[in-house]
């Protein structure tokens, strides 16, 4: 006797369950000083339709099913690809107080200064 | 299953758990950049499964690949270009994008369906078909009307169309008619094309009468959809990483949704079908009191005499692009001892957090930004509050007075402070259209004029006296 089998629909309402309470749970947590880059981040994770897409595109029946994956791949590359880059650019400016560059800085103008007042002397 | 077919089921699983660990670094400012790394990883991890469970034909392969890198170079250069000022309008324009490739992704997938001989699409399989068209196509009108407001090419006032709900109502039922013929013919193009339609128009009917100030709600409700669109469409092509970042993408939107309808003290529902601030603005009780203006030299003396000073950064600082001056006067405070602290309210700028992006584009320490439950405290031992492009979100009469408009919302308790400076451009009134009380007490004091321009003139003064 075969085992019966799961169907297809109930599997996938068990990872949307799950994952749904994962996301919850994960995201609950995120502090208001990151909302705009989990945002943007989540943003480019929407952009996994890229993965549907690619598949369709290789496995198209058709011209039509062919153009419309390929559209697909193009809109969704840009969201994922522009997604991440983004963000990381902007979590790229959230910075701590640790003093490194402003003490550079520093140091930049101690030396203009300094050659400023030899060139006065 | 064949050897490649496990491989690249154990990628996407590699990869799922790369999205949800990703999430989890974003949550805290040290790993959050690690985490976007990561997610990317995850992401590339994903499409080389895709690529090894269907590899491309020969003949596809030189378009497949020309489309990807011109993908990966507009997202590039828009990544990479976008000030952040203008955040808020690439968020909608690439939640616009993927909901419209799921609605492709589903289209594509249904003109196979109907050359494949003696197999018939399950009413299930056709139910999420169409809600992928439908929700993909919401989230891409909707974008993009709110791009346009954003953006300022559509008008950010709410715009009330006539007959708008019915129309809205109308569509509604349309788009369930389409659902429970779409289960009979589960293959019909032309069906799909009407539900997309009929979604497209929805889409815009239900954004256009939305006002500006509530466009983190809206931000965040249709990051929330385009995450259900790429759900749906993982049911349709039975993909379980989609529904996994799909359902990762839904719940972040759905959380911080709430979280910006609760700093507002407003139901989704009003937000969205509340056309707040259309009406024009009745003041209620007409104060006889009047604001008493500083002069740049006047905040410099106050400032000059505080220990502890309190920002409250509005989107009137970002319209005038002063943070860079706001950082310089705040530097010059913190040279001399006096401790400078922002206070940043939830719903700030023009998305979820978008004000701790711009001040820490100009290098303000994210050590110094507070949110509303941390700050609240501190303003009773505040010397001075500078109140910069900030209107309703400090305004006491939604604590004090229950038949104001805006009573319940939470708002920085910036009245405490010994001092309030407000910088303004005018008399004018807030986006709420309700009167401030806050402008006219006794301890407040107003700077008339551009926030940018009175930030330097203020530092500038400062410098004198030190």
């Amino acid at each position: 006797m075969e085992p019966a089998s799961i169907p297809h629909l109930i599997m996938q309402l068990y990872v949307l369950v799950l994952s749904a309470f994962i996301g919850l749970e994960v995201i609950a947590k995120v502090p208001v000083l990151l909302h705009t880059p989990l945002m943007s981040g989540s943003n480019a994770l929407s952009g996994i339709v890229l993965v549907g897409a690619l598949t369709l595109t290789c496995s198209a029946a058709s011209k039509l099913g062919y153009l419309l994956a390929l559209a697909g791949v193009f809109l969704a590359t840009v969201n994922v690809v522009g997604g991440f880059v983004v963000t990381d650019r902007m979590l790229g400016m959230f910075r701590s107080k640790t003093p490194q560059k402003a003490q550079r800085d520093q140091h930049a103008q101690v030396r203009s200064n300094q050659n400023a007042e030899e060139k006065q002397a | 299953m064949n050897n490649l077919s496990w491989i690249s089921h154990l990628f996407f699983l590699l990869a799922s758990g790369g999205f949800v660990l990703c999430l989890k670094l974003l949550s805290s400012p040290k790993t959050a950049r690690k985490g976007n790394v990561l997610g990317a990883l995850a992401m590339l991890l994903a499409v080389g499964a895709a690529l090894l469970q269907s590899p491309p034909a020969q003949e596809i392969i030189k378009g497949l690949a020309i489309t990807i890198v011109a993908g990966c170079l507009v997202g590039i250069v828009a990544g990479r270009k976008i000030h952040m000022t203008a955040m808020p309008q690439l968020v909608a324009i690439f939640n616009g994008l993927g909901g419209a490739a799921s609605v492709l992704v589903s289209a594509s997938e249904m003109t196979r369906w109907a050359t494949l001989d003696s197999w018939q699409a399950s009413p299930a399989l056709a139910l999420s078909c169409w809600a992928s068209a439908w929700i993909g196509s919401i989230t891409f009108s909707g974008s993009f009307v709110a791009f346009g407001k954003l953006q300022g090419l559509l008008s950010s006032r709410p715009v009330l169309i006539p007959k708008g709900r019915l129309a809205t109502l109308l569509l509604t039922a349309l788009l369930l008619l389409t659902g429970v013929v779409s289960m009979k013919t589960p293959e019909s193009l032309a069906l799909l094309a009407l539900t997309v339609l009929a979604a497209e128009i929805l889409g815009v009917l239900l954004t256009l009468p939305i006002g500006g100030a509530d466009m983190p709600v809206v931000i965040s409700l249709l990051n929330s959809y385009s995450g259900l669109a790429a759900l749906t469409c993982g049911f349709v092509i039975n993909s379980p990483i989609l529904i996994l970042a799909g359902s990762l993408v839904g719940a972040s939107g759905v959380i911080l949704t709430r979280l910006m309808c609760q700093a507002m003290n407003r139901s989704l529902f009003n937000v969205v079908f509340g056309a707040f601030g259309a009406k024009t603005a009745q003041s209620t009780a007409v104060s006889h009191k009047t604001m008493k203006p500083f002069s740049p030299q006047d905040v410099a003396m106050l400032l000059h005499n505080s220990q502890r000073v309190m920002v409250v950064p509005g989107y009137g600082l970002a319209v005038s692009q002063g943070q860079r001056a706001l950082r310089e006067l705040a530097d010059l405070l913190k040279k001399h001892n006096i401790q400078v602290q922002y206070a940043i309210h939830p719903v700030a700028g023009r998305m979820p957090g978008h004000m701790n992006v711009l001040l820490a584009e100009v290098d303000v320490p994210y050590e110094d930004l507070c949110d509303l439950e941390t700050s609240n405290p501190q303003f009773l031992n505040t010397d001075t509050t500078l109140i910069v492009g900030a209107n309703d979100v400090v305004n006491p009469s939604a604590r004090d007075t229950p038949s104001s408009p805006l009573h319940g919302m939470p708002i920085l308790h910036a009245d405490k402070s010994s001092n309030v400076i407000v910088f303004k451009r005018g008399e004018g009134l807030g986006f709420a259209g309700v009167d401030n009380p806050l402008f006219v007490a006794d301890n407040t004091h107003v700077v008339f004029g551009d926030a940018k321009a009175s930030l330097t003139a203020v530092t500038t003064q400062l410098k004198e006296l030190v």
